[in-house]
């Protein structure tokens, strides 16, 4: 069933077919031409334009030598949270799933087997649409050999975020694949937290019908991890999608985010701020598809670097024929705290339609002097003004988050990691 | 209160010389005023005495209450009780007007040793002062002078200064940009603060500011030097003549 191919990693292949002939009718077929798709593509390679600025070593080797990890319970959003799952080890931890109003939750290693025709047109389908035109061969293979994830299905307003808080003990080898379905008229709020794994491979599939709504906020605090996600979403009509991405740590983080516009009169924003210190490798790629008439669209990183970190981001908008009266939106900016820390980055545009607005800007810079000035003259200690300045810096892109309490929790964890440095 | 003797200082990017040995002797619970053409290198010395970079004092010296500013980082002369109202206030975006105020307040008193203000104490007093100068809640709750009027950003520089509560304050040129009343609403917050004890050094162009904020003393500083001092009179002079008199007097 799994051609043996010298670029895909061979132990994993055997897991990958064993995983697969276990699974229920409708996930072997999506999981098998996965694999497929990941085999003919290979694995990304250094010399391979999409990962120019990241290297993809850590994501694809199959010995890497991953550090155990002890992840501590983090405070942040305990006021906010009514529900929430718990994974250990990249395995569920919680065992009853909440149930709550107008969603329903289960679990990919469950409903493998159970006949759940709403995630049978999402699970494989939108990572599939994502692969043109750049291929992603490590999402294609989450699809194909993912163990577990969560499969929501929102079907009115979900009051209360769901909160995913996972924990990694030792050297787990994560693959997690969620699934998510906004139906017309919903909404729901899905909050990340933790690290699924040592090395984690994540993809998280959204679907938004017309009228939905979805939010999504993540916190990547992970010592020493590697993290590569991709979320793969289609935005219907007159409907809202919007990410947020908090980075404190990480040794190397790739997050691509893959959105296609296919309704008109929609909106999508996918914003991420990271602090990054030493032996920090960030990466930010995003591939906004403009498809119908009408669509706003909102990029907007900040990263702020120092001892050698290292920031990417590589961000396009593609504006199709006929995707008229688009507005897309783009500002990826660094904050280099000493000039051994860099900033890569590769805004594009490539737009076929010609009633359109787009911008987009990327800025390096150091901490502005004028300000320090003024905060020190305040009587503020040049570290501590050096930290609301930091603040200030990431402002922007925690304004993208819709809502105001959760921003306030990561305004006020942010605060606290600062003070801790 | 704040001595000056014979300070010169230059860019230290460039050899050029700005402040070509000036003196002063601010006396506890005084204004002071000091005019002077454009150049003259009027904000230089509030710069210099606050401890901006890119100057480098060359000769002389600057003790407040007999302790060496010049030694000091600016957040430590700030902490010594040494306070500038900016002519440009810089706008901070992402950080809330009370946030700043209260971090700079526990600053200061952590840097003296002194206990932190609680978070209630300090609402209720910075309320009560905010009211004086007519800042409402919004204003403390926007950005730190983000969208701020030019007003705004002056009475806010005054909002500061009360709640710091300074024993030297320098304004410069807190009347630029200004309108009469809101000249008249900062002069009041100033007035306000006038405890004689407190000391003022009040920069300005023009004698307008001075009829509002009375001076003791009044400066005329051109070419980086003070050529004459005098009583308030000396800046009606000013204000009728303008300076090439008083420049071809000392010539």
């Amino acid at each position: 069933m799994v051609a043996s191919s010298p670029k895909v990693i061979s132990d994993r292949a055997l897991h990958d077919a064993e995983l697969i002939s276990n699974s229920g009718a409708w996930a072997k077929n999506a999981r098998q031409l996965a694999s497929a798709r990941a085999q003919e593509q290979g694995l990304p390679q250094r010399r391979d334009e999409y990962w120019k600025y990241t290297r993809p070593d850590v994501f694809v080797q199959k010995n890497v030598a991953l550090i155990p990890q002890a992840c501590p319970e983090i405070g942040i959003f305990a006021d906010q949270m009514k529900t929430e799952i718990v994974f250990e080890n990249a395995k569920l931890a919680t065992h009853h799933l909440p149930e709550i109003d107008n969603c329903k939750i289960e679990s990919l290693s469950n409903a493998s087997t159970l006949d759940l025709h709403w995630v049978q047109d999402i699970y494989g389908k939108l990572e599939l649409a994502g692969q043109k035109p750049v291929e992603r061969s490590l999402a294609a293979l989450n699809t194909a050999m993912a163990t577990e994830g969560l499969l929501v299905h929102a079907t009115g307003q979900v009051s209360s975020p769901i909160r995913i808080h996972s924990v990694s003990i030792g050297i787990t080898d994560a693959v997690i694949h969620h699934v998510v379905k906004v139906e017309a008229g919903a909404s729901v709020t899905l909050i990340e937290t933790g690290q699924y794994g040592a090395r984690s491979n994540v993809v998280i599939e959204v679907d938004v019908a017309d009228t939905g709504s979805f939010h999504h906020i993540r916190v990547q605090d992970g010592k020493e991890s590697h993290m590569l996600t991709h979320i793969f979403a289609s935005i219907g009509a007159d409907a809202k999608f919007k990410s947020f991405t908090l980075t404190t740590d990480g040794k190397m983080t790739r997050n691509e985010c893959i959105l296609d516009l296919v309704g008109d009169n929609s909106s999508v924003t996918v914003a991420g701020a990271c602090l990054g210190d030493s032996n920090f490798h960030h990466d930010d790629t995003v591939f906004i598809t403009h498809d119908a008439v009408n669509c706003e669209s909102r990029q907007v990183f900040k990263k702020v670097l120092r001892n050698g970190a290292v920031g990417v981001f590589q961000g396009k908008i593609l504006v199709k024929a006929g995707a008229q009266k688009t507005d897309g939106y783009q500002i990826s900016q660094s904050l280099l705290l000493d000039e051994d820390s860099q900033f890569l980055a590769k805004p594009e545009l490539e737009i076929y339609a010609d009633d359109v607005a787009c911008s987009h800007g990327s800025t390096s810079g150091a901490i502005d002097e004028e300000a320090l000035f003024y905060l020190r003259s305040r009587g503020v200690p040049e570290p501590k003004a050096v930290d609301l300045l930091t603040l200030s810096f990431i402002a922007q892109a925690i304004g993208e988050i819709e809502d105001p309490d959760l921003a306030q929790a990561i305004l006020s964890y942010l605060t606290d990691i600062l003070e801790a440095r | 209160m704040l001595e000056i003797k014979n300070l010169c200082v230059q860019l230290e990017e460039e050899d050029k010389q700005i402040l070509k040995g000036v003196n002063l002797s601010l006396e506890a619970g005084k204004v002071h005023a000091i005019m002077g053409p454009n150049g003259s290198g009027k904000s230089t010395l509030s710069y210099v005495l606050s401890g901006k970079g890119g100057y480098e004092v060359t000769e002389g010296s600057a003790h407040l209450e007999g302790n060496d500013i010049l030694e000091m980082e600016p957040e430590e002369r700030a902490a010594a009780g040494l306070f500038l109202a900016f002519q440009y206030p810089v706008e901070i975006p992402g950080v809330g007007n009370m946030t700043f105020l209260r971090t700079a307040v526990n600053s200061q008193r952590k840097l003296r040793g002194e206990p932190e203000m609680s978070a209630g104490e300090f609402l209720k007093v910075v309320r009560a002062k905010a009211k004086d100068l007519k800042i409402d809640a919004d204003m403390l709750k926007r950005p730190v002078n983000v969208g701020f009027s030019g007003g705004e950003k002056k009475r806010n520089e005054i909002l500061q200064m009360a709640m710091l509560e300074p024993k030297m304050c320098i304004l410069d040129e807190t009347d630029s940009g200004l309108d009469v009343d809101a000249m008249k609403l900062v002069a009041q917050g100033v007035n306000a603060l006038r405890d004689g004890k407190r000391t003022f050094l009040v920069i300005t162009h023009y004698q307008r500011l001075l009829d509002h904020i009375k001076p003791d003393v009044v400066h005329i500083m051109a070419a980086g030097r003070i050529i004459k001092s005098g009583g308030p009179e000396l800046a009606l002079e000013v204000e009728n003549n303008g300076y090439a008199d008083l420049l071809e007097e000392t010539a």
